[in-house]
């Protein structure tokens, strides 16, 4: 199978903290990859370099053979149209109905007909179960629903790539299953590649072909799913098994505590 | 580091991010003038920002023009009275509204309630990705949100202020005319001969324009480069109305000085 996205070797870092060292990474046409870790060890910037919003500082990220960061406004937006980008809360336009939201990327970009919008804004919509609830106002949904349509929106365009920022992060436990669902789904059925950054495990090792493990901004393990499940790697196994303490401590580095305390001797 | 060494280095701290604040400002303003195209090829856009900033004001807008012209109708005639010339009343209020009163309380009624306004949504938009979301569907957020934003704002501006002061002179009528019974054809007639078209009520619609694009300006600016936190965006909004108010008194003296120049 051909790559869609390659990342090769990329540092990164806000300021002078490094957030990631030397990072490679493929994602291959049709699959669903998933990029794990705890908070705040580089995942969404990987998807900010992957939509060219930020650069890197060493490396080259790819997307369909073109190199993210030597494009142009005009080029990485013809790009961007074939992306598609489901962020952490949704990031609805709160002063659009849900219809509209979904109809936004259409009506921009395109010169359909508003039935032809109509009906496909609809058809995205069913996709997702949500074809009810097409005139409601995004401060109306769940959370979950707002994640659906937040979905719906991100496959307006039928994109090649969509990238997921914490798809999972705060649902119940049927909408998990129901996003995880139609995750799996809509790559099978469009023929996308997914991209899912989460720090949910089970959730996602149903419906992954390949899982990246990041921690301290380097990929402390890779592989399948069942290769993740059985990895006797310590720090995949704290993370699988959700343990507190490991190779990734429970406490953020401090001075001794005897000391913070005014107890030393 | 030693105190004094602390506090240059404070000092160039601040200098520095002061710098580089008015250095992003002045290429923000600048990207809304070239990617201002969206909000004339899709009227629409600006259209219904004019709606939520300019439509919405009209209360406040009318209200306070209506009594700003009746305080002005009672003082005019006190001191008016004493020369004995309070036929010349409509001249005293139509000048004072067209030429200062107009444009600037406008203006400043216009940023507190619309100004804030734009800053805290576009500071929300921010803070909940949505500028982002739109940036990465390959919509520009600055011709899409901002741009119709500070057209929307730079339009409505003078025809507020053209209705307040209009409003107000209404209002000194009232008080003038109906209530105390100034002669009614005086305080026309007076007007109409002293307010001159191009020195007095151009130069005020000359003025409105430009606080309309410093206040609009403003807070658009200080919404998209709001902290996206909550105190970000209520600090945002606070700045929004200080600086516009502040920016509007100082262009309103410097306008001043330049327009009435040697006018009798």
């Amino acid at each position: 199978m051909e790559n869609l996205v390659e990342i090769e070797n990329v540092t990164f870092g806000y300021g002078a903290r490094p957030v990631l060292k030397g990072i490679n990474m493929t994602a291959k046409r049709g699959q669903v990859i998933a990029i794990m870790g705890s908070s705040g060890c580089g995942k969404t910037t990987l998807l900010r370099l992957i939509g060219g919003q930020i650069k890197p500082s060493k490396g080259i990220v790819r997307v369909a053979g073109q190199n993210v960061a030597e494009l142009e406004q005009d080029g990485l937006y013809r790009l961007r149209r074939k992306m598609g980008m489901l962020f952490q809360f949704g990031a609805l336009f709160t002063d659009m109905s849900v219809f509209d939201n979904i109809a936004f990327q259409l009506r921009e970009h395109t010169e359909l007909p508003e039935e032809i919008v109509r009906d496909l804004v609809l058809m995205k919509l069913h996709a997702v179960g949500l074809r009810g609830a097409a005139n409601l106002m995004p401060s109306e949904l769940s959370g979950g629903m707002a994640r659906r349509v937040a979905l719906a929106r991100a496959i307006a365009l039928e994109p090649m790539l969509v990238m997921y920022d914490e798809p999972f992060a705060g649902l119940d436990p049927i909408s998990l299953g129901v996003i995880g669902n139609i995750i799996r789904r809509l790559t099978d059925t469009l023929g996308l590649t997914s991209i899912v950054v989460t720090h949910d495990v089970q959730e996602s090792l149903k419906i992954v072909d390949y899982v990246y493990f990041i921690s301290e901004g380097v990929i402390e393990a890779e592989g399948t799913a069942e290769e993740m499940r059985a990895s006797g790697l310590p720090f995949v196994h704290q993370f699988v098994h959700g343990e507190p303490d490991g190779p990734v401590p429970f406490q953020y580095p401090a001075p001794p505590y005897a000391e913070d305390l005014g107890l030393s001797l | 580091m030693i105190a004094p060494l602390r506090v240059i280095a404070r000092l160039g701290r601040y200098t520095l991010n002061g710098v580089s604040r008015t250095g992003f400002a002045a290429r923000f303003f600048l990207a809304i003038l070239l990617h201002s195209g969206t909000a004339f090829r899709r009227f629409g856009l600006t259209i219904r920002e004019i709606y939520f900033a300019g439509v919405l004001s009209l209360i406040i807008i009318l209200v306070s023009g209506l009594f700003v012209g009746m305080v002005l109708g009672l003082q005019g005639y006190e001191t008016l009275e004493t020369y004995g010339s309070e036929e010349v009343l409509g001249v005293l209020v139509a000048l004072s509204l067209v030429r200062e009163l107009g444009p600037v309380v406008a203006a400043l009624l216009f940023a507190s309630r619309a100004g804030s306004a734009i800053t805290a949504e576009i500071g929300l938009m921010k803070a909940t990705e949505q500028l982002s979301a739109m940036e990465m569907m390959a919509v520009d957020p600055v011709a899409r949100v901002v741009a119709p934003r500070f057209w929307a704002g730079v339009i409505s501006m003078p025809m507020l202020a053209a209705l307040f002061s209009a409003m107000g002179i209404f209002g000194g009528y009232l008080v003038g005319v109906v209530m105390i019974g100034v002669d009614e054809g005086s305080f026309w007639s007076q007007m109409q001969a002293k307010v001159d078209f191009g020195e007095d009520i151009l130069n005020g619609v000359i003025k409105s324009v430009v606080f309309g694009v410093a206040v609009t300006a403003i807070a658009l600016f200080e919404g998209y480069d709001a902290p996206p936190t909550a105190e970000g965006v209520s600090g945002a909004t606070t700045r929004t109305v200080v600086t516009s108010s502040l920016a509007i008194l100082g262009l309103d003296f410097i306008l001043t000085a330049f327009m009435f120049r040697g006018v009798s």
